[in-house]
């Protein structure tokens, strides 16, 4: 990780800072450790983004979610993924938003997924628990074997509600009660629930397994609220946080963290290397951040989960642009946390 | 022009052009310190916190609040570090009273 790197390593200096002030591709970064970024031979991971609408406008969101978001996945593009699940066996279906349970199709998804023998992962972001129609999703996701991934920034509220907007941390905890009710995030339960923390502004996250202590001691002491992991994200310079880091001023120095702080080692546990993330329309991307920037599958591979082949994405390129530092940064992250111990 | 850059602290290892023998030999030993041992690197991170406060160093003030923030600390804790600092520098500041009233005493009837 970064921390404890508070001055520039030495013999860094003709790479990482020179690089930071100087314009620098991911390619090359990866390309000058020695390494090539490819697909792997299978694709594990089908991550399913339902669309924009949200409870909730998070500030450093780089879907730019929202209430007002009409960009939602219809009835005809679910039912091509679930068809897509159904042939080529996906290990694991992670379902994203937005909230991804305010789509009308999400169950149908969520189901039909876990009939067809997917292990499915929902981006819940609790607070949806409390809209109406809601009340039941603890149910819901018990009864299907959920794992339930929620992001919560840190265990105090300051930090929690300056991300998220006032009052969510509160709201937050009751949902955690209620999932921790029903057996989520209590060992031997067999219900998984995990949180995500992500930096409350533009710093890199701590080591994980750190700030996972922290988190547990502190939820437990202060709210009797468990959980089973926690994951680090790194907040990617792209939509509603490229905002925020500009208007702040702080998108040059960010970046240079970034660049700073590339870590080969993260390069191969990428999750690009496994995954096929399909949006709204059912266009499919590299990840979910590629595909808030539009930055589609390489040309020559199918550009639909209509036309998806499993074997014409094996070993095959990965489309990358300068966010892609976000996820080789300090221990690297992905959508399951950090990827470097 | 002001005296301190920020820029200049992603630049500190230029001071490596000129002796880099010695500069490396600082980094090491610099790099070494922050590692993981008998004191978390978040512990180390606060206590550089708080040694940048009583220097009053603004690079190593902006290097140690990042460090604290990634090695996540929250501002309550940083806060309290750099109490500790203060405190330990008006307390050594109030102490040398006695010196002063030693000098003083020395020469009175």
């Amino acid at each position: 990780m970064s921390e404890g790197k508070a001055l520039p390593v030495v013999n860094a200096e003709t790479t990482a800072a020179a690089a930071a002030r100087a314009p620098v591709s991911f390619d090359g970064r990866v390309a000058g450790a020695g390494l090539t970024l490819r697909r792997a031979v299978a694709v594990e991971t089908l991550q399913v983004n339902v669309g924009k609408l949200c409870n909730q406008a998070c500030k450093h969101c780089h879907v730019d979610a929202g209430p007002k978001r009409t960009e939602i996945m219809s009835e005809e593009i679910a039912g091509q993924i679930i068809e897509a699940v159904r042939r080529h066996r996906f290990k694991t279906v992670d379902i994203t938003g937005g909230a991804p349970e305010l789509n009308p199709s999400f169950r149908r998804l969520v189901t039909e997924s876990r009939n067809a023998g997917a292990h499915v992962i929902v981006r819940h972001n609790l607070t949806v628990l409390f809209e109406p129609g809601q009340e039941d999703l603890p149910d819901f996701f018990r009864a299907r074997g959920v794992e339930v991934v929620s992001s919560l920034p840190y265990f105090l509220a300051q930090q929690t509600d300056a991300q998220r907007g006032r009052g969510v941390f509160a709201k937050s905890l009751e949902a955690l009660r209620r999932l921790n009710e029903i057996g989520y995030g209590i060992e031997g339960s067999g219900l998984a629930l995990h949180l995500v923390y992500n930096p409350a502004g533009a710093f890199l996250p701590p080591a994980q397994s750190s700030i996972e202590a922290d988190f547990k001691r502190e939820l437990r002491a202060r709210h009797g609220v468990s959980f089973n992991s926690l994951y680090t994200i790194t907040n990617m310079p792209i939509r509603r946080f490229l905002d925020y880091l500009r208007r702040t001023g702080n998108e040059e120095r960010y970046m240079r963290k970034l660049v700073e702080a590339f870590n080969p080692q993260a390069v191969a546990g990428l999750m690009c290397r496994t995954l096929v993330s399909v949006d709204w329309t059912g266009r499919l991307y590299d990840c979910d951040f590629n595909q808030m920037l539009d930055l589609g599958v390489a040309p020559q591979l199918p550009r639909t989960i209509a036309d998806f082949d499993p074997r014409e994405f094996a070993g095959r390129e990965i489309v990358t642009a300068a966010h892609c530092f976000g996820c080789t940064a300090g221990a690297g992250s992905s959508c399951g946390g950090s990827v470097v111990s | 022009m002001s005296y301190y850059e920020e820029d200049d602290l992603s630049r500190f290892s230029d001071m490596g052009k000129h002796r880099p023998d010695l500069f490396e030999k600082f980094m090491a030993w610099y790099e070494a310190c922050q590692e993981d041992g008998a004191l978390s690197r978040r512990e180390k991170a606060l206590i550089g916190l708080a040694v940048a406060h009583a220097l009053q160093c603004p690079y190593c003030i902006d290097a140690y609040a990042q460090s604290c923030l990634e090695s996540g600390s929250n501002m309550e804790q940083m806060t309290e570090a750099i109490h500790m600092a203060s405190a330990l520098r008006g307390g050594a500041a109030l102490i040398h009273g006695l010196q002063a009233h030693n000098s003083v005493n020395k020469v009175s009837m």
